[in-house]
């Protein structure tokens, strides 16, 4: 494992890490390939790739329903793919683990087979001015079918969330608490558990956006006391389209069905039919296969490393990265305490247009995203019109820090600001 | 190097010294519009006379990108019959699909905008104000909502 002990704490070894990753030996533009973009996607390492390409070369069959070796070989792929999802989060029952495509998917599932079996007119809805459109979206497409209402918490001018500010939001119209574990544009992390404790004293579940919380941190969904956490593969070294949805299983039995289809039903009749128990009641037509199996090497690899490894690193780079973008002129939104936040900065550079710097930072291979970030609500309370977003993951260093910061100055001197 | 294909310096002027970016506020007709994916915005002014598209200015905010090109347009329709300008609008979006082989006489500076076609994010930056212009002409009036790119 590429991890070495120091003092205790599991250091990783960072160059070892980026040796796993195919990916990060290319070039962009003739120089050498920066990638500060992970909160957006992370690269795959080998043994993700080598697992899909051995999938495919050896065991690629429908799941469950044949009864030849192959078929019963992927069938056993992927559920242990859920075992291992499960134990990477806590989860005591792989059965409250759903399959789907990540983080959109699965907050649309909730919205639907909950929300709308569960919400009544008048109803609360809360969500932050942090939440990506992932966690907006979906709620206020049930509030319109169910006369549920939404209300927007708001959070701190330093990016912070005020929990006794959510708490005073809370009554028993609160039925649904809608937050995201870790911000993707402001790296914020909110009190997760105290606030699944005040949400559940008034009697509202707790649906966690862990697209950005579960790549980058430990995470103990029993301890943490949630109802519904999503989990974006994609974002955790995982292939495209893998991850999928941690329900509280009593939650996951009430509910209604999400997509109908083959595979998720007992018996089928002219007039209504009979649902598979969870997970499978959720997971209708023919699954991500390969992408699960990938996800799951893709978490023995997390698992290798070590997540308090992880986290302790990109609190590092976090904590190098802040002073190193201010050092030059930069203004990074959010939290600056690298212990309050996750390795997303958001920053605006001397009244560059994040489009125009994100161009100039292009040409001299520094990957990173300008934009909005599917925080519209959010770039609003900031005032501006999009940020530039550089955000580190297992295979960065201070070099990759330093290159960012060489390049604003190019950019700075390119625009004349 | 190729920064400086995309960022001609005639690009960058317009940038730092946009041209007829004011209000008009007794300009027959406006429109305003955004681009969502950038939070880039812009709002159209024409005075318009007899058919004559007299003056045209702009005001918003972007990247440089779709603000040099605001700055350019302004400069490029002013004095044009209005079918003048929708011809100018039609051929400028015709090089930003990359099907109009942009002639100098005709474009004049616009042909520095050129290089964005091959940077196809980009593209909808450079034709935002124009896109503006042309609802402002077909008297759409103050939109909500955005482009349709």
């Amino acid at each position: 494992m590429a991890v070495t002990e120091e003092r205790g704490a599991a250091t990783l070894d960072v160059e070892r890490i980026k040796a796993d990753f195919p990916i990060l030996e290319r070039t962009s533009h003739g120089k050498r390939m920066v990638y500060l973009d992970s909160a957006n996607t992370s690269q795959k390492p080998r043994k993700v790739i080598d697992t899909i390409t051995e999938y495919y070369e050896r065991h690629n069959a429908n799941l469950y329903r044949a009864v030849y070796e192959l078929a019963e070989e992927a069938t056993a792929m992927f559920e242990a793919a859920r075992t291992r999802l499960a134990g990477f989060i806590g989860a005591p029952d792989p059965s409250s683990i759903i399959f789907n495509r990540g983080t959109t998917e699965s907050i649309n599932l909730v919205a639907n087979a909950w929300g709308r079996k569960f919400l009544r007119e008048g109803d609360e809805i809360l969500f932050t001015e942090m939440e990506h459109h992932s966690n907006i979206v979906p709620w206020q497409l049930v509030a319109g079918a169910t006369g549920a209402v939404v209300r927007l918490v708001p959070i701190e001018d330093d990016g912070n969330l005020d929990a006794t500010k959510v708490e005073a939001l809370m009554s028993e119209r609160t039925k649904v608490l809608a937050i995201t574990g870790q911000s993707n544009v402001l790296g914020t992390m909110p009190s997760i558990k105290r606030l699944a404790g005040s949400a559940h004293a008034v009697g509202a579940v707790v649906v966690v956006d862990g697209a950005q919380l579960v790549p980058h941190n430990p995470v103990d969904v029993a301890a943490l006391d949630v109802d519904f956490l999503t989990i974006s593969g994609h974002k955790m070294l995982g292939p495209t389209a893998s991850g999928g949805l941690y329900g509280r299983l009593e939650l996951l039995e009430a509910m209604d069905p999400f997509l109908g289809g083959g595979e998720m039903v007992m018996e089928v009749f002219p007039d209504h039919a009979t649902y598979k128990a969870p997970p499978h009641k959720f997971e209708a037509g023919t699954m991500n296969i390969a992408e699960e199996i990938g996800l799951a090497a893709a978490i023995e690899y997390l698992e290798g490393l070590g997540m308090e490894s992880v986290r302790q690193h990109e609190r590092e780079l976090t904590a190098y990265g802040i002073e190193a973008l201010e050092s030059v002129g930069a203004t990074v939104f959010g939290p600056k305490d690298p212990e309050l936040r996750g390795g997303a900065l958001s920053f605006w550079y001397k009244d560059i247009h994040p489009h125009d710097l994100a161009q100039v930072l292009d040409q001299e291979g520094v990957c990173v995203r300008p934009g909005h970030h599917c925080a519209q609500i959010l770039m609003r309370r900031l005032g501006v019109p999009a940020t530039t977003r550089a955000s580190f993951y297992v295979y960065n260093t201070r070099e990759d820090v330093d290159a960012l910061v060489a390049a604003l100055e190019k950019a700075g001197t390119f625009f004349g600001a | 190097m190729a920064l400086d294909e995309l960022y001609k310096e005639v690009i960058l002027d317009h940038y730092k010294n946009p041209r007829n970016k004011r209000e008009m506020p007794d300009a027959e007709l406006s429109c305003s519009k955004n681009n969502p994916l950038c939070g880039d915005e812009i709002t159209v002014f024409v005075h318009e006379d007899d058919g004559k598209v007299l003056d045209v200015s702009f005001v918003g905010q972007g990247c440089s990108i779709s603000q040099s090109s605001a700055s350019m347009m302004t400069e490029s329709v002013a004095g044009k019959t209005r079918e003048e300008a929708e011809a100018q609008i039609g051929s400028f979006r015709g090089m930003m699909a990359g099907e109009v082989e942009p002639d100098e006489d005709a474009f004049g500076e616009l042909v520095a905008l050129k290089g964005v076609v091959k940077y196809p994010v980009r593209v909808k930056c450079a034709v935002l104000g124009w896109d503006t212009l042309q609802a402002a002409l077909a008297g759409e009036g103050a939109a909500e909502g955005s482009s349709p790119h």
